[in-house]
């Protein structure tokens, strides 16, 4: 199963096709992420970006293509608990909160930790859990709500939580859907350094739809459309292709 | 945070509740002269017994449905295993004083014309093995149904009809004499258990005081477990299963670990409900009865477990009022009552206990509005 070429590469999709009824989502997508590399998704509506995490997480199995991750564990064969468990976070495009339990037990929950029933049931915690979260809670600028019931927090914080419950997994990837949907600008500027100081020791796939923001990360673009990549490279250069222009940026 | 009290406040007080009734009521049943106001009659025992069965049965519907979001339309059923393992030994205790007299078959059996004890039935004349049956019978089939319900992903009402249908298909097939289960009319005649008379005062204060004991058992069992951090998991399913299968938790594990916990729990309860009223039959395997437990929690308030105890046996004490009184009214009160719940009270009666009491919270600070897609917490009954 392993290809000594892509053992470099943290994520590798090659030729992935996707349909539903006859709707082609994906039509051999492929894509390449190195450790640690952190990488800005754009496209206009339908191009495949949420159907892509699909696959990814699990969610969705694709009907051809090859998904590899960490060089040699075939995503394809595997379902959404066994490659969260594998090391890949995924945060939704609507901010996804465990609404009726405090932020600190949201962590908690996240934190990676044996995740079997009896575990859970009889299991005894980690000594050095209270630091581990506090630190998440200190880096999403949650401490001082973290008595909270989350489901009481504004929209940016409940995103900032699900960003924090990603970094409480520690994954080797992280997913993240749309952070600044619905964000101010001033949550936005936050986000986009949040998400700068997490790619320090991650791998981070953002699929995002604002410019400024994606500028503003300063990371590889990839453009898809179609449910295939249209273009790749750094902002300014995929900007400037005229395709890309044409089918989204132009509009 | 993580490390939970087990036991609040109000938990407390329900187990105190509990325990001075365990010990008052016999006194007052069996040493208390029937002509003082304070005596209880052994058909005042048998009907407040009664009541706690049910609400051992609601306490088990609540760790699922409050906790886990499951709304099972069928935990009747596993009421009713629980009280059919418990008939049988009561049936095997009859033995030689059956209308037939026959030592080694129930009266049924012989009826039937049948000449050996069924397999299903071996066994039986043990009280440890009835017990065990109690507990294993309704777990058992809680296991594999839960296993194969949850592993396909049916959730919401999907799941609720087909634990709806579950209780049917069981009733139909209790029905069938060929069950050996005694068709229609149930098993029924008992004589005695563990060598007591059970028409007596004294075995019914005795199994008023076991009910009072189990539904203890079972709320700190429950308790426990909604503590712990399992429990946390639970209500993390109900209020985001995406969520909560994306941070690698096995969520048609933990379902069918509660689900089969919580038909275990509901065993118990038929067990301990048979010999109180005397009877078990296909009646109790009827839809409405689970739907009528599913009301009982609602009332009382989901996801409380104290509420759902509470609810249980109000209703019953409203049932066995107004179905004396005005027969014919009870199940369009019944039904008004649960529309009632829904629209107004939808935490139940320890909800608006809880909203009453509670010290006005602070306002949050000012926040930016709320954006128009943002998440609002899913009205559980429709899920």
């Amino acid at each position: 199963m392993t290809d000594p070429v892509l053992t470099s590469s943290l994520l590798y999709l090659d030729d992935v096709r996707v349909s539903f009824d006859g709707y082609k989502a994906l039509r051999g997508l492929s894509l390449v992420l190195a450790p640690n590399e952190m990488r800005a998704i754009i496209g206009p509506n339908g191009a495949g970006k949420t159907t892509m995490m699909d696959v990814i997480t699990g969610k969705t199995r694709p009907d051809t293509g090859t998904v590899f991750f960490g060089g040699s564990v075939d995503l394809t064969k595997r379902d959404e608990a066994e490659i969260a468990n594998l090391g890949i976070g995924r945060k939704f495009q609507k901010p996804t909160v465990f609404e009726n339990h405090s932020v600190d037990t949201n962590v908690l929950l996240a934190l990676k930790a044996p995740r079997g029933a009896f575990d859970t049931l009889f299991g005894r915690a980690a000594r050095d859990r209270r630091e581990r979260i506090d630190g998440i809670l200190r880096r999403i600028r949650l401490w001082d709500h973290r008595a909270r019931r989350a489901g009481d927090l504004s929209h940016g914080q409940k995103q900032w939580l699900e960003i924090g419950m990603l970094l409480a997994q520690d994954p080797k990837l992280l997913l993240v859907d749309e952070p600044v949907a619905g964000m101010t600008d001033s949550e936005t500027a936050t986000t986009a350094e949040l998400l700068r100081e997490i790619a320090r020791d991650h791998a981070v796939v953002v699929v995002e739809h604002d410019m400024a923001f994606v500028r503003d990360l300063g990371v590889k673009v990839t453009v898809l459309h179609e449910g295939a990549v249209l273009a790749e490279g750094p902002l300014d250069q995929v900007s400037a292709d005229p395709r890309v222009v044409e089918v989204y940026l132009g509009r | 945070m993580p490390s939970q009290r087990i036991l609040s406040g109000r938990g407390l007080v329900f187990l105190a509740v509990l325990v001075a009734a365990a010990v008052l009521v016999p006194v007052l049943s069996l040493a208390v002269p029937p002509a003082s106001p304070f005596h209880l009659s052994a058909y005042a025992v048998t009907l407040v017994g009664k009541y706690l069965c049910y609400a051992l049965l609601a306490l088990a519907l609540d760790l699922v449905w409050g906790y886990c979001g499951i709304l099972s339309l069928g935990h009747g059923a596993f009421f009713a295993l629980g009280g059919y393992a418990m008939g049988m030994y009561l049936m095997r205790q009859i033995g030689a004083r059956g209308t037939y007299a026959n030592p080694n078959l129930p009266d049924f059996m012989v009826f039937l014309n049948w000449h050996d004890l069924p397999v299903t039935w071996w066994g039986f004349s043990s009280f440890t093995y009835a017990m065990a049956m109690v507990l294993l019978v309704p777990g058992l089939l809680a296991l594999v149904f839960g296993y194969f319900a949850f592993r396909s992903r049916v959730t919401g009402v999907y799941l609720s009809i087909i634990t709806q249908a579950l209780t049917y298909a069981l009733l139909l097939a209790f029905f069938r004499n060929e069950m050996g289960f005694g068709g229609n009319n149930g098993l029924t005649d008992f004589k005695d258990i563990l060598g007591f008379d059970i028409q007596s005062a004294g075995t019914r204060a005795a199994l008023f005081s076991a009910s009072c004991a189990a539904l203890a058992l079972g709320y700190v069992v429950a308790a426990a477990v909604t503590a712990s951090k399992f429990g946390q998991v639970l209500v993390a399913i109900r209020d985001a299963e995406s969520r909560t299968r994306f941070l690698g938790y096995r969520v048609e594990t933990y379902k069918a670990a509660v689900f089969t916990l919580s038909a275990m729990m509901a065993g118990v309860a038929g067990a301990l409900y048979v010999p109180q009223v005397g009877i078990i039959n296909p009646g109790e395997f009827a839809p409405a009865n689970s739907i009528e437990a599913v009301i009982w929690v609602a009332v009382g308030g989901r996801g409380t477990l104290v509420g759902a105890a509470l609810g249980a046996v109000l209703v019953n004490w409203g049932k066995t009022f107004f179905t004396g009184v005005f027969p014919e009214y009870w199940l369009f009160l019944l039904g008004g009552l649960f529309v009632g719940v829904t629209l107004f009270l939808p935490q139940g009666i320890l909800g608006l206990v809880d909203r009453l009491t509670a010290p006005r919270r602070p306002e949050p600070p000012a926040e930016r509005p709320v954006a128009p897609d943002e998440q609002v917490l899913p009205a559980p009954v429709a899920e």
